[in-house]
């Protein structure tokens, strides 16, 4: 779960990390208000999980709380890469003597928490990253011990050398520590980490993702979640306990297993087609799943067909029929649907769809391919 | 022979009252695995479908029964606890099936079980089987029939449907692994690569990838530089939605951008017959075990 800027600098402020005051605002008024308590020339930032909000437009400089007023009033509900603008950040404009780059990752390669670290820190910091690489100093950290004072150092030094900064920054990275390990991430960045003419270190811009499988057991952090900043068919989608992505193309696809969903997704471009989403239902048989499946896929009105690719495991064959069945009763389905079927009860399945008229296949290359022609006659 | 589980196999299952858990002791039972003890705190003393004794510890379970192997049904939460209990209980092998285990609790529990020696397998994984001697997981039993092709996965359906190509075309499978697709697994590539190509029984390999992180990568230079065997893969997410990613610490750390693209070059460069489709599992194998 993506946490919004002004959620992160939240959590990191409360753990002592230094910055810049600010707030966040939902109306004009509001941030208006907040421009006049800080003074001067203030940067308005649209909070939205997209990257790149800056070149859409989504980040105005402002003198004043008049033209604070008149950013906000333009971020506040413009679509950014198809998201809603709901909230804005209201900093004051930072004067800034360097940028540095201070990031926490769980780290597949060696299972740790991973920092990394670089003085040339910006929005550049990937290709510093793929150019450079000795600019990025890395250092894996045993969650047993956490976060050793030498450790610390050592990545302090690699930001610093005026010891005051070093020794702020040893402080800055314990603190990123505790936030990452208390709140269950999967990356804390603060991005760029800066320092001020005067010799402040501070963050200045911060992203947290939370690790989805820690919000069960942390009512606290799931209440963080935004779901006016999402596309609202995933958030239904969630909802109902299935995984769903939307994406551009025409062929909606129900698939039970997510390695499967990406297979079928690459099996409608391979048959010259475009997927419309990436669903997973999962591995229970749940008719209530596929019903809901049905109603995120039709309320797409760019979905000219329907692909249904089960291979029953513990996933029972028949119970999907039943669902396909019981939505079709219950809501009027305009496009038509291909439905393979395979494995446990797939005989009993297809009996079920047979009593109502409605046929299955067996073979995946076949449905898709068959999806696919189909997609292209009603385009 | 085959890998990792066989007809030596003493199974215990942690979690068997529960729901998945006893579905899917029932059917491994069904298939011939040979489940020796049941463990649910709290319910020792118990009998699981009239002949499997049930314990409130796994050591328990060990002393009486002799288990050497360990299969893990049990809620999320209490999933790393449940791997660390199954160390401390001796156990050199355990299978934990459970999907949804925070990652943060994995980063302390794999230094416990390497220091213990243990192979984990998973979490969130549908474990693996043995075709005609075990099966331990949730990898339906009727696709699989004995054969030379190992398969090792990073999903659950896509191994099902590339075995059920295999099956029907008359390839059966040594052992097929499915090593789960959390940040944090137990069990690798690698680590199955390696087993396959030193099983005697084993003659070809099949490796189902999907994008993200390296791998599939590391795997495919691995097979260059120690595998004679043939091997083909596949990489499920080719056209998988871009800009779902990790700010930018995700991309520095492991200097890629984990692309179906990327994979498919690394198995290329690796001799790895490159399946399109998962249908292209028979035409690819048939062509290299001639």
């Amino acid at each position: 779960m993506n946490l919004h800027e002004y959620q992160a600098r939240d959590l990191l402020k409360a753990a002592g990390v230094p910055m810049f005051d600010g707030d966040v605002a939902s109306t004009p008024t509001e941030a208006e208000a907040i421009a006049r308590r800080l003074g001067g020339t203030v940067v308005v930032k649209a909070q939205v999980h997209v990257g790149g909000r800056g070149k859409a437009g989504g980040v105005k400089l402002a003198r004043n709380p008049a033209e604070a007023l008149e950013c906000a009033s333009q971020i506040l509900g413009m679509s950014i890469k198809g998201l809603v603008v709901n909230k804005v950040l209201v900093v004051p404009a930072a004067d800034i003597a360097t940028e540095s780059y201070l990031g926490l990752i769980l780290d597949r390669a060696t299972q740790k928490p991973v920092f990394m670290v670089s003085d040339a820190g910006g929005i550049d910091i990937e290709e510093v990253a793929a150019k450079t690489p000795e600019k990025i100093t890395k250092l894996a950290i045993d969650p047993r011990s956490g976060l050793l004072p030498h450790q610390a150092l050592k990545l302090a030094l690699a930001l610093y050398q005026d010891w005051d900064q070093v020794k702020a920054a040893t402080k800055i990275l314990t603190q990123v520590y505790k936030v990452f390990m208390a709140n269950g991430c999967s990356l804390t960045e603060i991005n760029p980490l800066v320092t001020t003419p005067d010799g402040r270190v501070l963050a200045l811009d911060a992203k947290i993702i939370i690790d989805d499988n820690e919000l069960d057991r942390r009512p606290d952090l799931a209440v963080l979640r935004d779901e006016s900043g999402e596309e609202p068919s995933e958030v239904a989608a969630r909802r109902a306990n299935l995984t769903f992505i939307k994406l551009d193309g025409n062929v909606g696809c129900v698939v039970n297993g997510a390695g499967l969903a990406m297979a079928t997704m690459d099996l409608v471009k391979y048959h010259g087609g475009e997927p419309a989403n990436f669903l997973d239902i999962g591995g229970s048989s749940n008719p209530e799943k596929v019903i809901n499946a049905l109603k995120i896929i039709t309320a797409d009105p760019a979905v000219k067909v329907i692909l249904f690719n089960i291979f029953g495991g513990i996933t029972r064959t028949d119970d999907v029929a039943n669902g396909i069945v019981a939505a079709t009763k219950q809501f009027k389905v305009d496009v038509p649907i291909v439905i393979r079927l395979t494995g446990t009860n797939e005989v009993e399945a297809f009996r079920i769809l047979e009593s109502v008229g409605m046929s299955a296949m067996s073979d995946m290359d076949a449905a898709v391919a068959k999806a696919v022609e189909l997609a292209k006659g009603a385009a | 022979m085959s890998i990792w589980i066989g007809k030596e196999t003493r199974l215990v299952v942690q979690g068997i009252t529960g729901r998945e858990g006893a579905f899917h002791s029932r059917q491994m039972m069904e298939y011939g695995t040979n489940v020796v003890a049941g463990v649910t705190p709290g319910k020792g003393g118990q009998t699981f479908e009239g002949k499997v004794p049930v314990f409130n510890t796994v050591a328990e379970a060990v002393a009486e029964t002799q288990a050497n192997c360990s299969v893990i049904y049990v809620p999320p939460a209490m999933a790393a606890g449940a791997i660390q209990e199954a160390a401390d209980a001796g156990l050199a092998l355990v299978v934990c099936i459970t999907e949804g285990v925070p990652v943060l609790d994995m980063t302390f529990v794999m230094p416990y079980i390497v220091e213990r020696g243990v192979r984990l397998i998973g979490p969130n994984c549908p474990g693996l089987i043995t075709p005609g001697e075990s099966k331990v997981g949730i990898i339906p039993g009727s696709i699989c029939t004995p054969g030379p092709v190992g398969l090792v996965s990073r999903s659950g359906t896509l191994t099902y449907e590339v075995v059920h190509h295999l099956t029907a075309a008359g390839l059966g499978q040594s052992t097929c692994v499915g090593i789960g697709g959390d940040p944090i697994v137990g069990t690798n590539f690698i680590d199955a690569i390696a087993a396959f190509n030193a099983d005697p029984k084993t003659e070809a390999i099949v490796l189902l990838g999907e994008i993200g992180g390296t791998a599939e990568q590391e795997a495919a230079e691995y097979i260059r530089a120690h595998v004679k065997k043939p091997v083909c893969g596949f990489v499920a997410g080719q056209t998988a939605p871009k800009g779902r990613r990790m700010g930018h610490a995700g991309a520095i750390i492991s200097g890629s951008s984990g692309t179906a693209d990327e994979k498919f070059q690394a198995f290329e460069a690796a001799n790895i017959g490159i399946m399109r489709r998962p249908a292209d599992v028979v035409s690819l194998l048939k062509a290299r075990l001639k």
